[in-house]
């Protein structure tokens, strides 16, 4: 127990999760008092112990279900027709993968056509059936996944194919005409939705079965060690603006509200604080009554710095958009700890986004008008910082004031035209002060049409900004 | 000392009888804390029911619930002791000539002149007591390490006095918004509890238990429509208490069962922000 143990810490660790000494002990401590076949119970007695952020919950889950998902009764492998035991279950799968993706064999649920399995499916998940569906995600993936032991592939690989065998997109329109069916007539549009997001629901946690029951498989196949290693994520502070995929940027987006407020907070009590400034009287004087008269604590006015003014130029062609949205959205969430906020953005022609914001409460869509419609296309649509950098210059260089911050967004890779950076050293002088996040890897600044250091001179620091925690680290220091 | 709970199935039914409806997690967190004598941080988005623990654990416990609410500028003076200064001056005053001023010295710092504070008075008490710090987030992060002795010692430390030692370990309870990131040294003495908004099986339970006169029928829809807004991606998510809120609302208005209608003009008890008032009726399709 202590070695399993120790191996999921460790893999914890590799995850990126700070797990110290001491909470390691309680967590042994802490197992010791509670009973070690309540699954449930020990997940959480080592969640409450070892994690203590809950942005690391799911990479805990993760590990967890690879550590000790071939523990607990429910979960044995097999499906209730014999001993779970390791050397049955490939037998098993081996029938599986001779039967193909034809039907037959022996006992129970094997004999079942497709269509018939479909039908229990659809029975399950209309009934909300725990238990069935546990069965049936067991059967699916026996039956459609075609897993073989030492194969060497990822786990997605079976989850498609096995999801495309069920086709779990249609089953929810079919669900819902069968509601329709058992109330006799048409439902109102609230009830439509609300029945809708039911079978969203269990048809999600259907998945969830189907993906456990995988990993389950897997994890007998190579062992919770090389398994845990494939599934190792980056945390959502750690995942690379650039080369997110649509689920980590949906996760992105979740961690980015938290965050904004977490930043607002900070960003004000920063502004509170620090400095003195001079004696405030009257307060002195009503304080000094506890003391009769004596003006013992002194106290003081505290300083009320003006907010700084902040203007965007982003950046906003394909290899660095995402970075460039994120940071817009972010900074507009935080809108309230500045003074004024202007958005601009580019590609070879630059054009002035703060309308765009101005208009809605709704920042992911303000993002949405701002990649359809602003014109930021001047010849090719290829980035060239230069021209947008002259333009920007002509026609709003003179709104730049002694208070505000300029922040340019960009990898600075120009494609090879003019940098104009003259620009920026004008700017310097005009602006308080001159920032360029790029979101590339320190390492590939300036080598092929990157000139990041042509313009990084003028400007007062060049921050890589490659993730959340870059980001969020950069947007402290800049209030 | 004796444990107070015998199993975390004991702590839930104990929770479910002061009509706090606990999950595993939050059951099993707090039957660990009783054993390892740990302190719990609960995090979670406001309106779960964080506070709502601690005073249910109070109550079902039968101790005392004690109370720091935090707030930024909280001090030592505020949160552990203070000496009575007013008293120490008149108890001077009150003998110049006949005491040394040894005697003296050693009287105005006695038991008499100390004004305890929360925290103290959470680990002097002799009877059984829930301590609860409420939004530790909002204090300053120097302010924390106030917090660190009694939280893995249970004791506190006088200069004047010496150290006093709880006298029975209390639960602690600390509660955090999430405003700010707390320091390692904190979160590495606590257990962690995320209390999540309810699956909508545990919801739909909590609105009956909490709302009288609801039927099951109009506590499962009130669930339902609910857990389809937390879905949206708005600014600022429906609450347990808004929905109870929201729940107590259509039982007053002798409602039995909601229709699109009455759902939207009740719907600004559930949701605080026009835009996203607006939002949710457009996706229910009851705009």
């Amino acid at each position: 127990m202590i070695d399993l143990l120790s191996g999921f810490i460790v893999e914890l660790r590799n995850a990126g999760l700070p797990v110290s000494l001491t909470e390691n002990l309680d967590a042994m401590t802490a197992i010791s008092h509670i009973p070690l076949e309540d699954r449930e119970a020990f997940k959480y007695a080592l969640g409450a112990t070892l994690v203590k952020n809950h942005a690391h919950w799911r990479s805990f889950e993760t590990v967890f279900e690879v550590y000790f998902s071939l523990r607990g009764p429910e979960y044995n492998i097999t499906d209730g027709d014999g001993s779970g035991d390791i050397d049955d279950f490939l037998r098993q799968m081996q029938d599986a993968q001779m039967k193909g993706e034809g039907n037959g064999g022996a006992g129970g649920m094997d004999q079942l056509t497709p269509e018939e399995l479909m039908n229990i499916l659809m029975n399950a998940l209309m009934n909300g059936d725990q238990a069935m569906m546990r069965a049936l995600a067991r059967q699916a993936v026996q039956r459609f996944a075609g897993m073989e032991p030492g194969r060497p592939v990822g786990g997605t690989y079976y989850l498609y194919r096995t999801l495309r065998n069920l086709d779990l997109d249609g089953m929810s329109d079919k669900l819902m005409e069968a509601s329709r069916q058992q109330v006799g007539g048409d439902l109102t549009k609230l009830e439509e939705r609300l029945e809708r997001d039911e079978y969203n629901h269990r048809i999600e946690q259907f998945k969830q079965e189907v993906e456990a029951e995988i990993r389950r498989r897997l994890v007998a196949d190579r062992g919770a060690e090389a398994m845990a290693k494939t599934l190792r994520k980056p945390l959502p502070e750690d995942v690379e603006f650039m080369h997110a995929s649509r689920d980590e940027m949906q996760n992105l987006k979740k961690a980015l509200q938290p965050l904004t407020r977490k930043l607002a907070a900070k960003l004000a009590r920063k502004r509170r604080h620090g400095r003195k400034g001079p004696l405030d009287f009257r307060n002195t004087v009503r304080h000094s009554l506890a003391y009769g008269g004596v003006p013992a604590e002194p106290k003081f006015k505290y300083p009320r710095p003006a907010k700084p003014e902040l203007i965007v130029v982003a950046d906003i062609s394909g290899s660095v958009a995402a970075f460039a949205r994120f940071t817009l959205m972010l900074v507009y969430a935080l809108s309230n700890q500045f003074s004024k906020v202007r958005a601009f953005v580019f590609i070879d022609g630059i054009d002035e986004v703060t309308e765009y914001f101005k208009k809605t409460e709704d920042v992911s869509e303000a993002i949405q008008r701002i990649n359809t419609e602003a014109d930021v296309i001047w010849v090719d649509g290829h980035s060239d910082y230069g021209h947008a950098f002259e333009v920007f210059w002509e026609k709003w260089g003179k709104e730049i004031n002694p208070k505000s911050s300029v922040i340019l967004l960009g990898d600075a890779r120009n494609n090879y035209h003019a940098s104009q950076a003259w620009v920026i050293k004008e700017m310097k002088q005009k602006a308080r002060k001159v920032y360029w996040l790029n979101p590339e890897p320190r390492s590939y600044w300036n080598t092929g049409d990157s000139i990041v250091g042509e313009y990084g001179v003028h400007t007062d620091g060049v921050f890589e900004c490659r993730n959340l925690r870059q980001l969020e680290a950069f947007v402290e220091k800049l209030a | 000392m004796a444990p107070r709970f015998d199993s975390v199935q004991q702590v839930r039914d104990g929770l479910k009888a002061v009509n706090y409806l606990a999950d595993d997690g939050i059951a099993g967190v707090a039957f660990l804390a009783d054993r390892l004598g740990k302190p719990i941080l609960v995090e979670g988005p406001a309106g779960t029911g964080k506070t709502q623990l601690a005073k249910s654990i109070a109550e079902m416990t039968g101790s005392r619930l004690i109370r720091l609410q935090c707030y930024e500028g909280l001090d030592e003076s505020k949160a552990l002791y203070e000496w009575n200064y007013k008293k120490q001056l008149l108890r001077i005053q009150a003998d110049k000539n006949s005491d040394s001023w040894s005697d003296v010295h050693d009287d105005i710092f006695g038991d008499e002149f100390l004004l305890m504070r929360p925290l103290l008075e959470a680990i002097t008490s002799e009877e059984p007591v829930v301590l609860l710090i409420d939004e530790v987030d909002r204090v300053e992060v120097e302010t924390e390490a106030l917090l660190l002795e009694i939280l893995s010692e249970y004791q506190v430390s006088i200069p004047e006095l010496g150290t006093i030692t709880a006298k029975q370990i209390p639960m602690v309870f600390l509660t955090s918004n999430n405003t700010r990131e707390l320091s390692e040294a904190l979160k590495r003495r606590c257990l962690f509890l995320h209390v999540d908004y309810p699956q909508m099986d545990r919801e739909k339970e909590i609105v009956l238990t909490k709302v009288e006169g609801i039927t099951e029928m109009l506590a499962d829809q009130i669930a339902r429509i609910v857990r389809s807004i937390r879905q949206l991606d708005l600014k600022k998510s429906p609450s347990v208490s808004e929905a109870l809120d929201w729940a107590r609302t259509l039982v007053l208005l002798g409602i039995d069962s909601i229709d699109a209608e009455q759902a939207k003009e009740t719907l600004h008890v559930l949701l605080k922000y026009q835009t996203d008032i607006a939002k949710a009726a457009k996706e229910l399709s009851i705009d």
